[in-house]
């Protein structure tokens, strides 16, 4: 499929000095974004209050909805409508929001969600990191269907993923999360943007078929459905029922099957494709370190300390969390005695590795109820534990 | 040389007809609602094109997925928010909310309200039939006094919204109120909304013969119309406050406000251009965003 480059508009090429939430809204306008439906909440809302400010001048839209429920159709109305488009978050926000995934993943809408993650159940830490929605995102609209998430770990990462996941969601027509945390989104660093020209771009795939011989949610060979916006003249139909090639409602078990199965295997059947990790020094390791986001930074000073022990530890950093890259892991497991898995939560993404690895090597879990990061002296002890 | 003795009925070409036989019970109001909608569209010579209807969940939510236009089945509630992104981002399309009033003023209510408040250009049709009806008939924001439900078998006791005051309040620049006895009227009224720029909203009082009535000894889809007839007051720019329903009685139609406010797109191009001056780029002047040709645009 053509991608091509980014509108040179909006594009602030250079070196920055900004907070993982600005560099996010820059990613997202890089990537092509015109409009955002917003509802504030913290440590998400920087990313808003940037576009914002920065809509106005490069033909965008910014609405601040009345609620998250709201934000998160809107968006998609705009994205029918033709542009891109997004909305971002936060846990209690975040909740509120999980019909409307499954709205978009019915409707294969294609869509960014920015959730900058915080302590919780419910209102929680507000102000404080975690990493406790990543089953949420996975699982938490009814029914079944798939997603992507990804998972960056500095300001560099929210401006780069931002981009990716726009162009992801325009491949596969799926809602594409980005999985910040509190820390990734307050954290300032060094943010380089570059030339408009070198940063690739996913257009919208929209058809050239006439109105006779289109059909909405005919899949190409990728499982995926060319799209036509409101005001084409192609008289669409989008509905969140069980729906047949037309867009029609059609409430049968055959049609459900070949519909919900479809929406599940456009993903699955490319998950090596999509797939994004970083790997260091896994061949020859005893134990493996896997973590993503903030805490994988952490996990960094865990391992050059057991390194400076004399433990052989390798390092796997998910930055694709959903779908799940169980085969590399499984790979790992093969060789490895231990992968040991510390996240800001009280075991989420640890199930899955612990499913990956399926019994090849133990699994040992760093758990933290969030609030701060990790001690790296807690990584270090799992590392010796792994080992001894 | 072929002569049409039936004639092709001129609602035909706005429909589905593939989808036909609909969904809706003998005797309900919504399809005679839907013929009055495409009526008004024959009569307004709206562009048809860039027409989209977006509908709720209910009964009356089905009516998107009837209309041969872009049209837009959403979530429970959410008819509204998802035609003010539709409406945003791209200004150019006409953009009808079709839902019911389980839809719009109960899960949907706050949407409702602030889409009014900020007067969003939407035209917004709601068939009041007093009930939740797909769902079985369980009590509404909208059933008046006291009546059996399925969720109310010893009658209601909480009060009903009256919608045209409701929606004066949050600030729509069109209100009207008809039954579906009063066709030409409803069309003409739907006609009139859809020439006013901004948040216009119709209430369409219509039976619902299956589960409001059955349960309330009613009578049938004929009888409401006889109601609705016997019962109706044509009061032209009555107070809203005053035409609250109730479940026998006087019925208050008519068009009740047609005023003047400054729209949510149009106040939000003049305040951005006020603020920003030539820094300011209009949402519509570039398209570039889902990849197609660039045009030319300056910080």
């Amino acid at each position: 499929m053509p991608t091509t480059t980014a509108d040179p508009v909006g594009v602030l090429t250079g070196s920055h000095f900004i907070d993982g939430d600005h560099a996010a809204c820059e990613g997202a306008i890089a990537a092509g974004a015109r409009f955002s439906s917003g509802y504030p909440i913290t440590p998400s809302t920087e990313i808003v209050e940037r576009f914002s400010q920065r809509a106005p001048v490069i033909g965008g839209v910014f609405i601040q909805m009345e609620d998250e429920l709201a934000a998160s159709i809107t968006l998609q109305g705009a994205v029918w409508a033709g542009v891109k488009a997004f909305t971002v978050t936060s846990g209690p926000g975040f909740s509120l929001m999980m019909e409307h995934i499954g709205y978009a993943a019915m409707t294969e809408t294609p869509c960014v969600f920015f959730d900058v993650q915080r302590g919780g159940p419910s209102t929680g830490l507000p102000t404080l990191a975690a990493q406790a929605d990543m089953m949420q995102v996975r699982w938490g609209s009814h029914g079944d269907y798939d997603i992507i998430a990804l998972c960056p770990n500095s300001p560099q990462e929210c401006f780069d993923l931002a981009i990716k996941a726009f162009n992801l969601s325009e491949q596969y027509r799926v809602p594409v999360f980005v999985m910040m945390d509190e820390v990734v989104g307050h954290m300032t660093e060094k943010v380089v943007i570059p030339p408009a020209d070198q940063i690739e771009v996913e257009p919208r795939h929209f058809t050239t078929k006439s109105k006779e011989e289109f059909l909405l949610f005919k899949p190409d060979e990728n499982g995926v459905p060319e799209m036509a916006k409101a005001g084409d003249g192609y008289n669409i139909h989008v509905t969140g029922l069980t729906h047949d090639e037309r867009g029609y409602p059609n409430m049968t078990p055959p049609i459900q099957d070949k519909l919900v199965k479809r929406l599940l295997s456009k993903i699955r059947n490319n998950a090596e494709k999509i797939w994004l990790f970083e790997e260091d020094a896994i061949d020859g390791a005893d134990v493996v370190v896997v973590s993503y986001g903030i805490t994988s930074r952490v996990a960094q000073r865990a391992i050059d300390m057991a390194r400076a022990e004399g433990i052989k530890v390798g390092k796997f950093r998910l930055i694709t969390a959903w779908p799940f890259p169980d085969k590399p892991i499984r790979a790992i497991a093969e060789k490895v005695k231990a992968l040991v898995v510390p996240e800001l939560n009280l075991g989420q993404m640890v199930r899955e590795v612990e499913r990956a690895a399926n019994g090849r090597c133990k699994t040992i879990p760093v758990s933290h109820a969030g609030g701060s990061v990790h001690r790296p002296e807690d990584i270090l002890a799992a590392i010796r534990e792994a080992v001894r | 040389m072929s002569t049409t003795l039936v004639p092709i009925n001129p609602v035909e070409p706005f429909l589905r007809t593939e989808r036909m036989p609909h969904i809706w019970c003998p005797g309900c109001g919504i399809g005679t609602t839907v013929n009055c909608f495409t009526r008004a569209l024959i009569d307004s010579k709206v562009d048809l094109k860039n027409l989209a209807v977006v509908s709720g969940i209910g009964c009356t939510g089905r009516v998107a997925g009837y209309t041969n236009l872009d049209s837009f089945h959403t979530t429970h509630g959410r008819a509204i928010p998802f035609a003010t992104g539709l409406k945003l981002a791209n200004p150019k399309l006409n953009v009808v909310v079709y839902s019911g009033d389980g839809d719009l003023f109960a899960i949907g209510g706050n949407h409702l309200i602030h889409a009014a408040r900020r007067n969003v250009d939407l035209k917004v049709i709601c068939v009041n039939n007093l009930i939740y009806a797909m769902t079985g008939g369980q009590t509404a924001p909208t059933t008046p006094g006291n009546v059996v439900t399925s969720t109310s078998p010893y009658g209601t006791y909480d009060p009903a919204f009256n919608l045209p005051y409701l929606v004066e309040a949050a600030g729509a620049v069109y209100v009207a109120r008809w039954t579906t006895f009063h066709v030409r009227q409803l069309a003409k009224s739907m006609q009139e909304m859809f020439a006013k720029k901004g948040f216009g909203f119709i209430e369409v009082l219509s039976p619902c013969p299956t589960l409001y009535q059955r349960r309330n000894k009613m009578g049938d889809g004929l009888d409401a119309m006889k109601d609705y007839k016997r019962n109706s007051k044509i009061r032209p720019g009555c107070p809203t406050s005053e035409v609250g329903l109730v479940k026998e009685g006087e019925i208050i139609v008519g068009k009740f406000v047609d005023r003047e406010r400054p729209e949510f797109m149009d106040m939000m191009k003049a305040h951005l251009s006020q603020s920003l001056g030539e820094k300011y780029v209009q949402p519509n002047e570039c398209e570039s965003a889902c990849g197609e040709e660039v045009p030319q645009c300056s910080l």
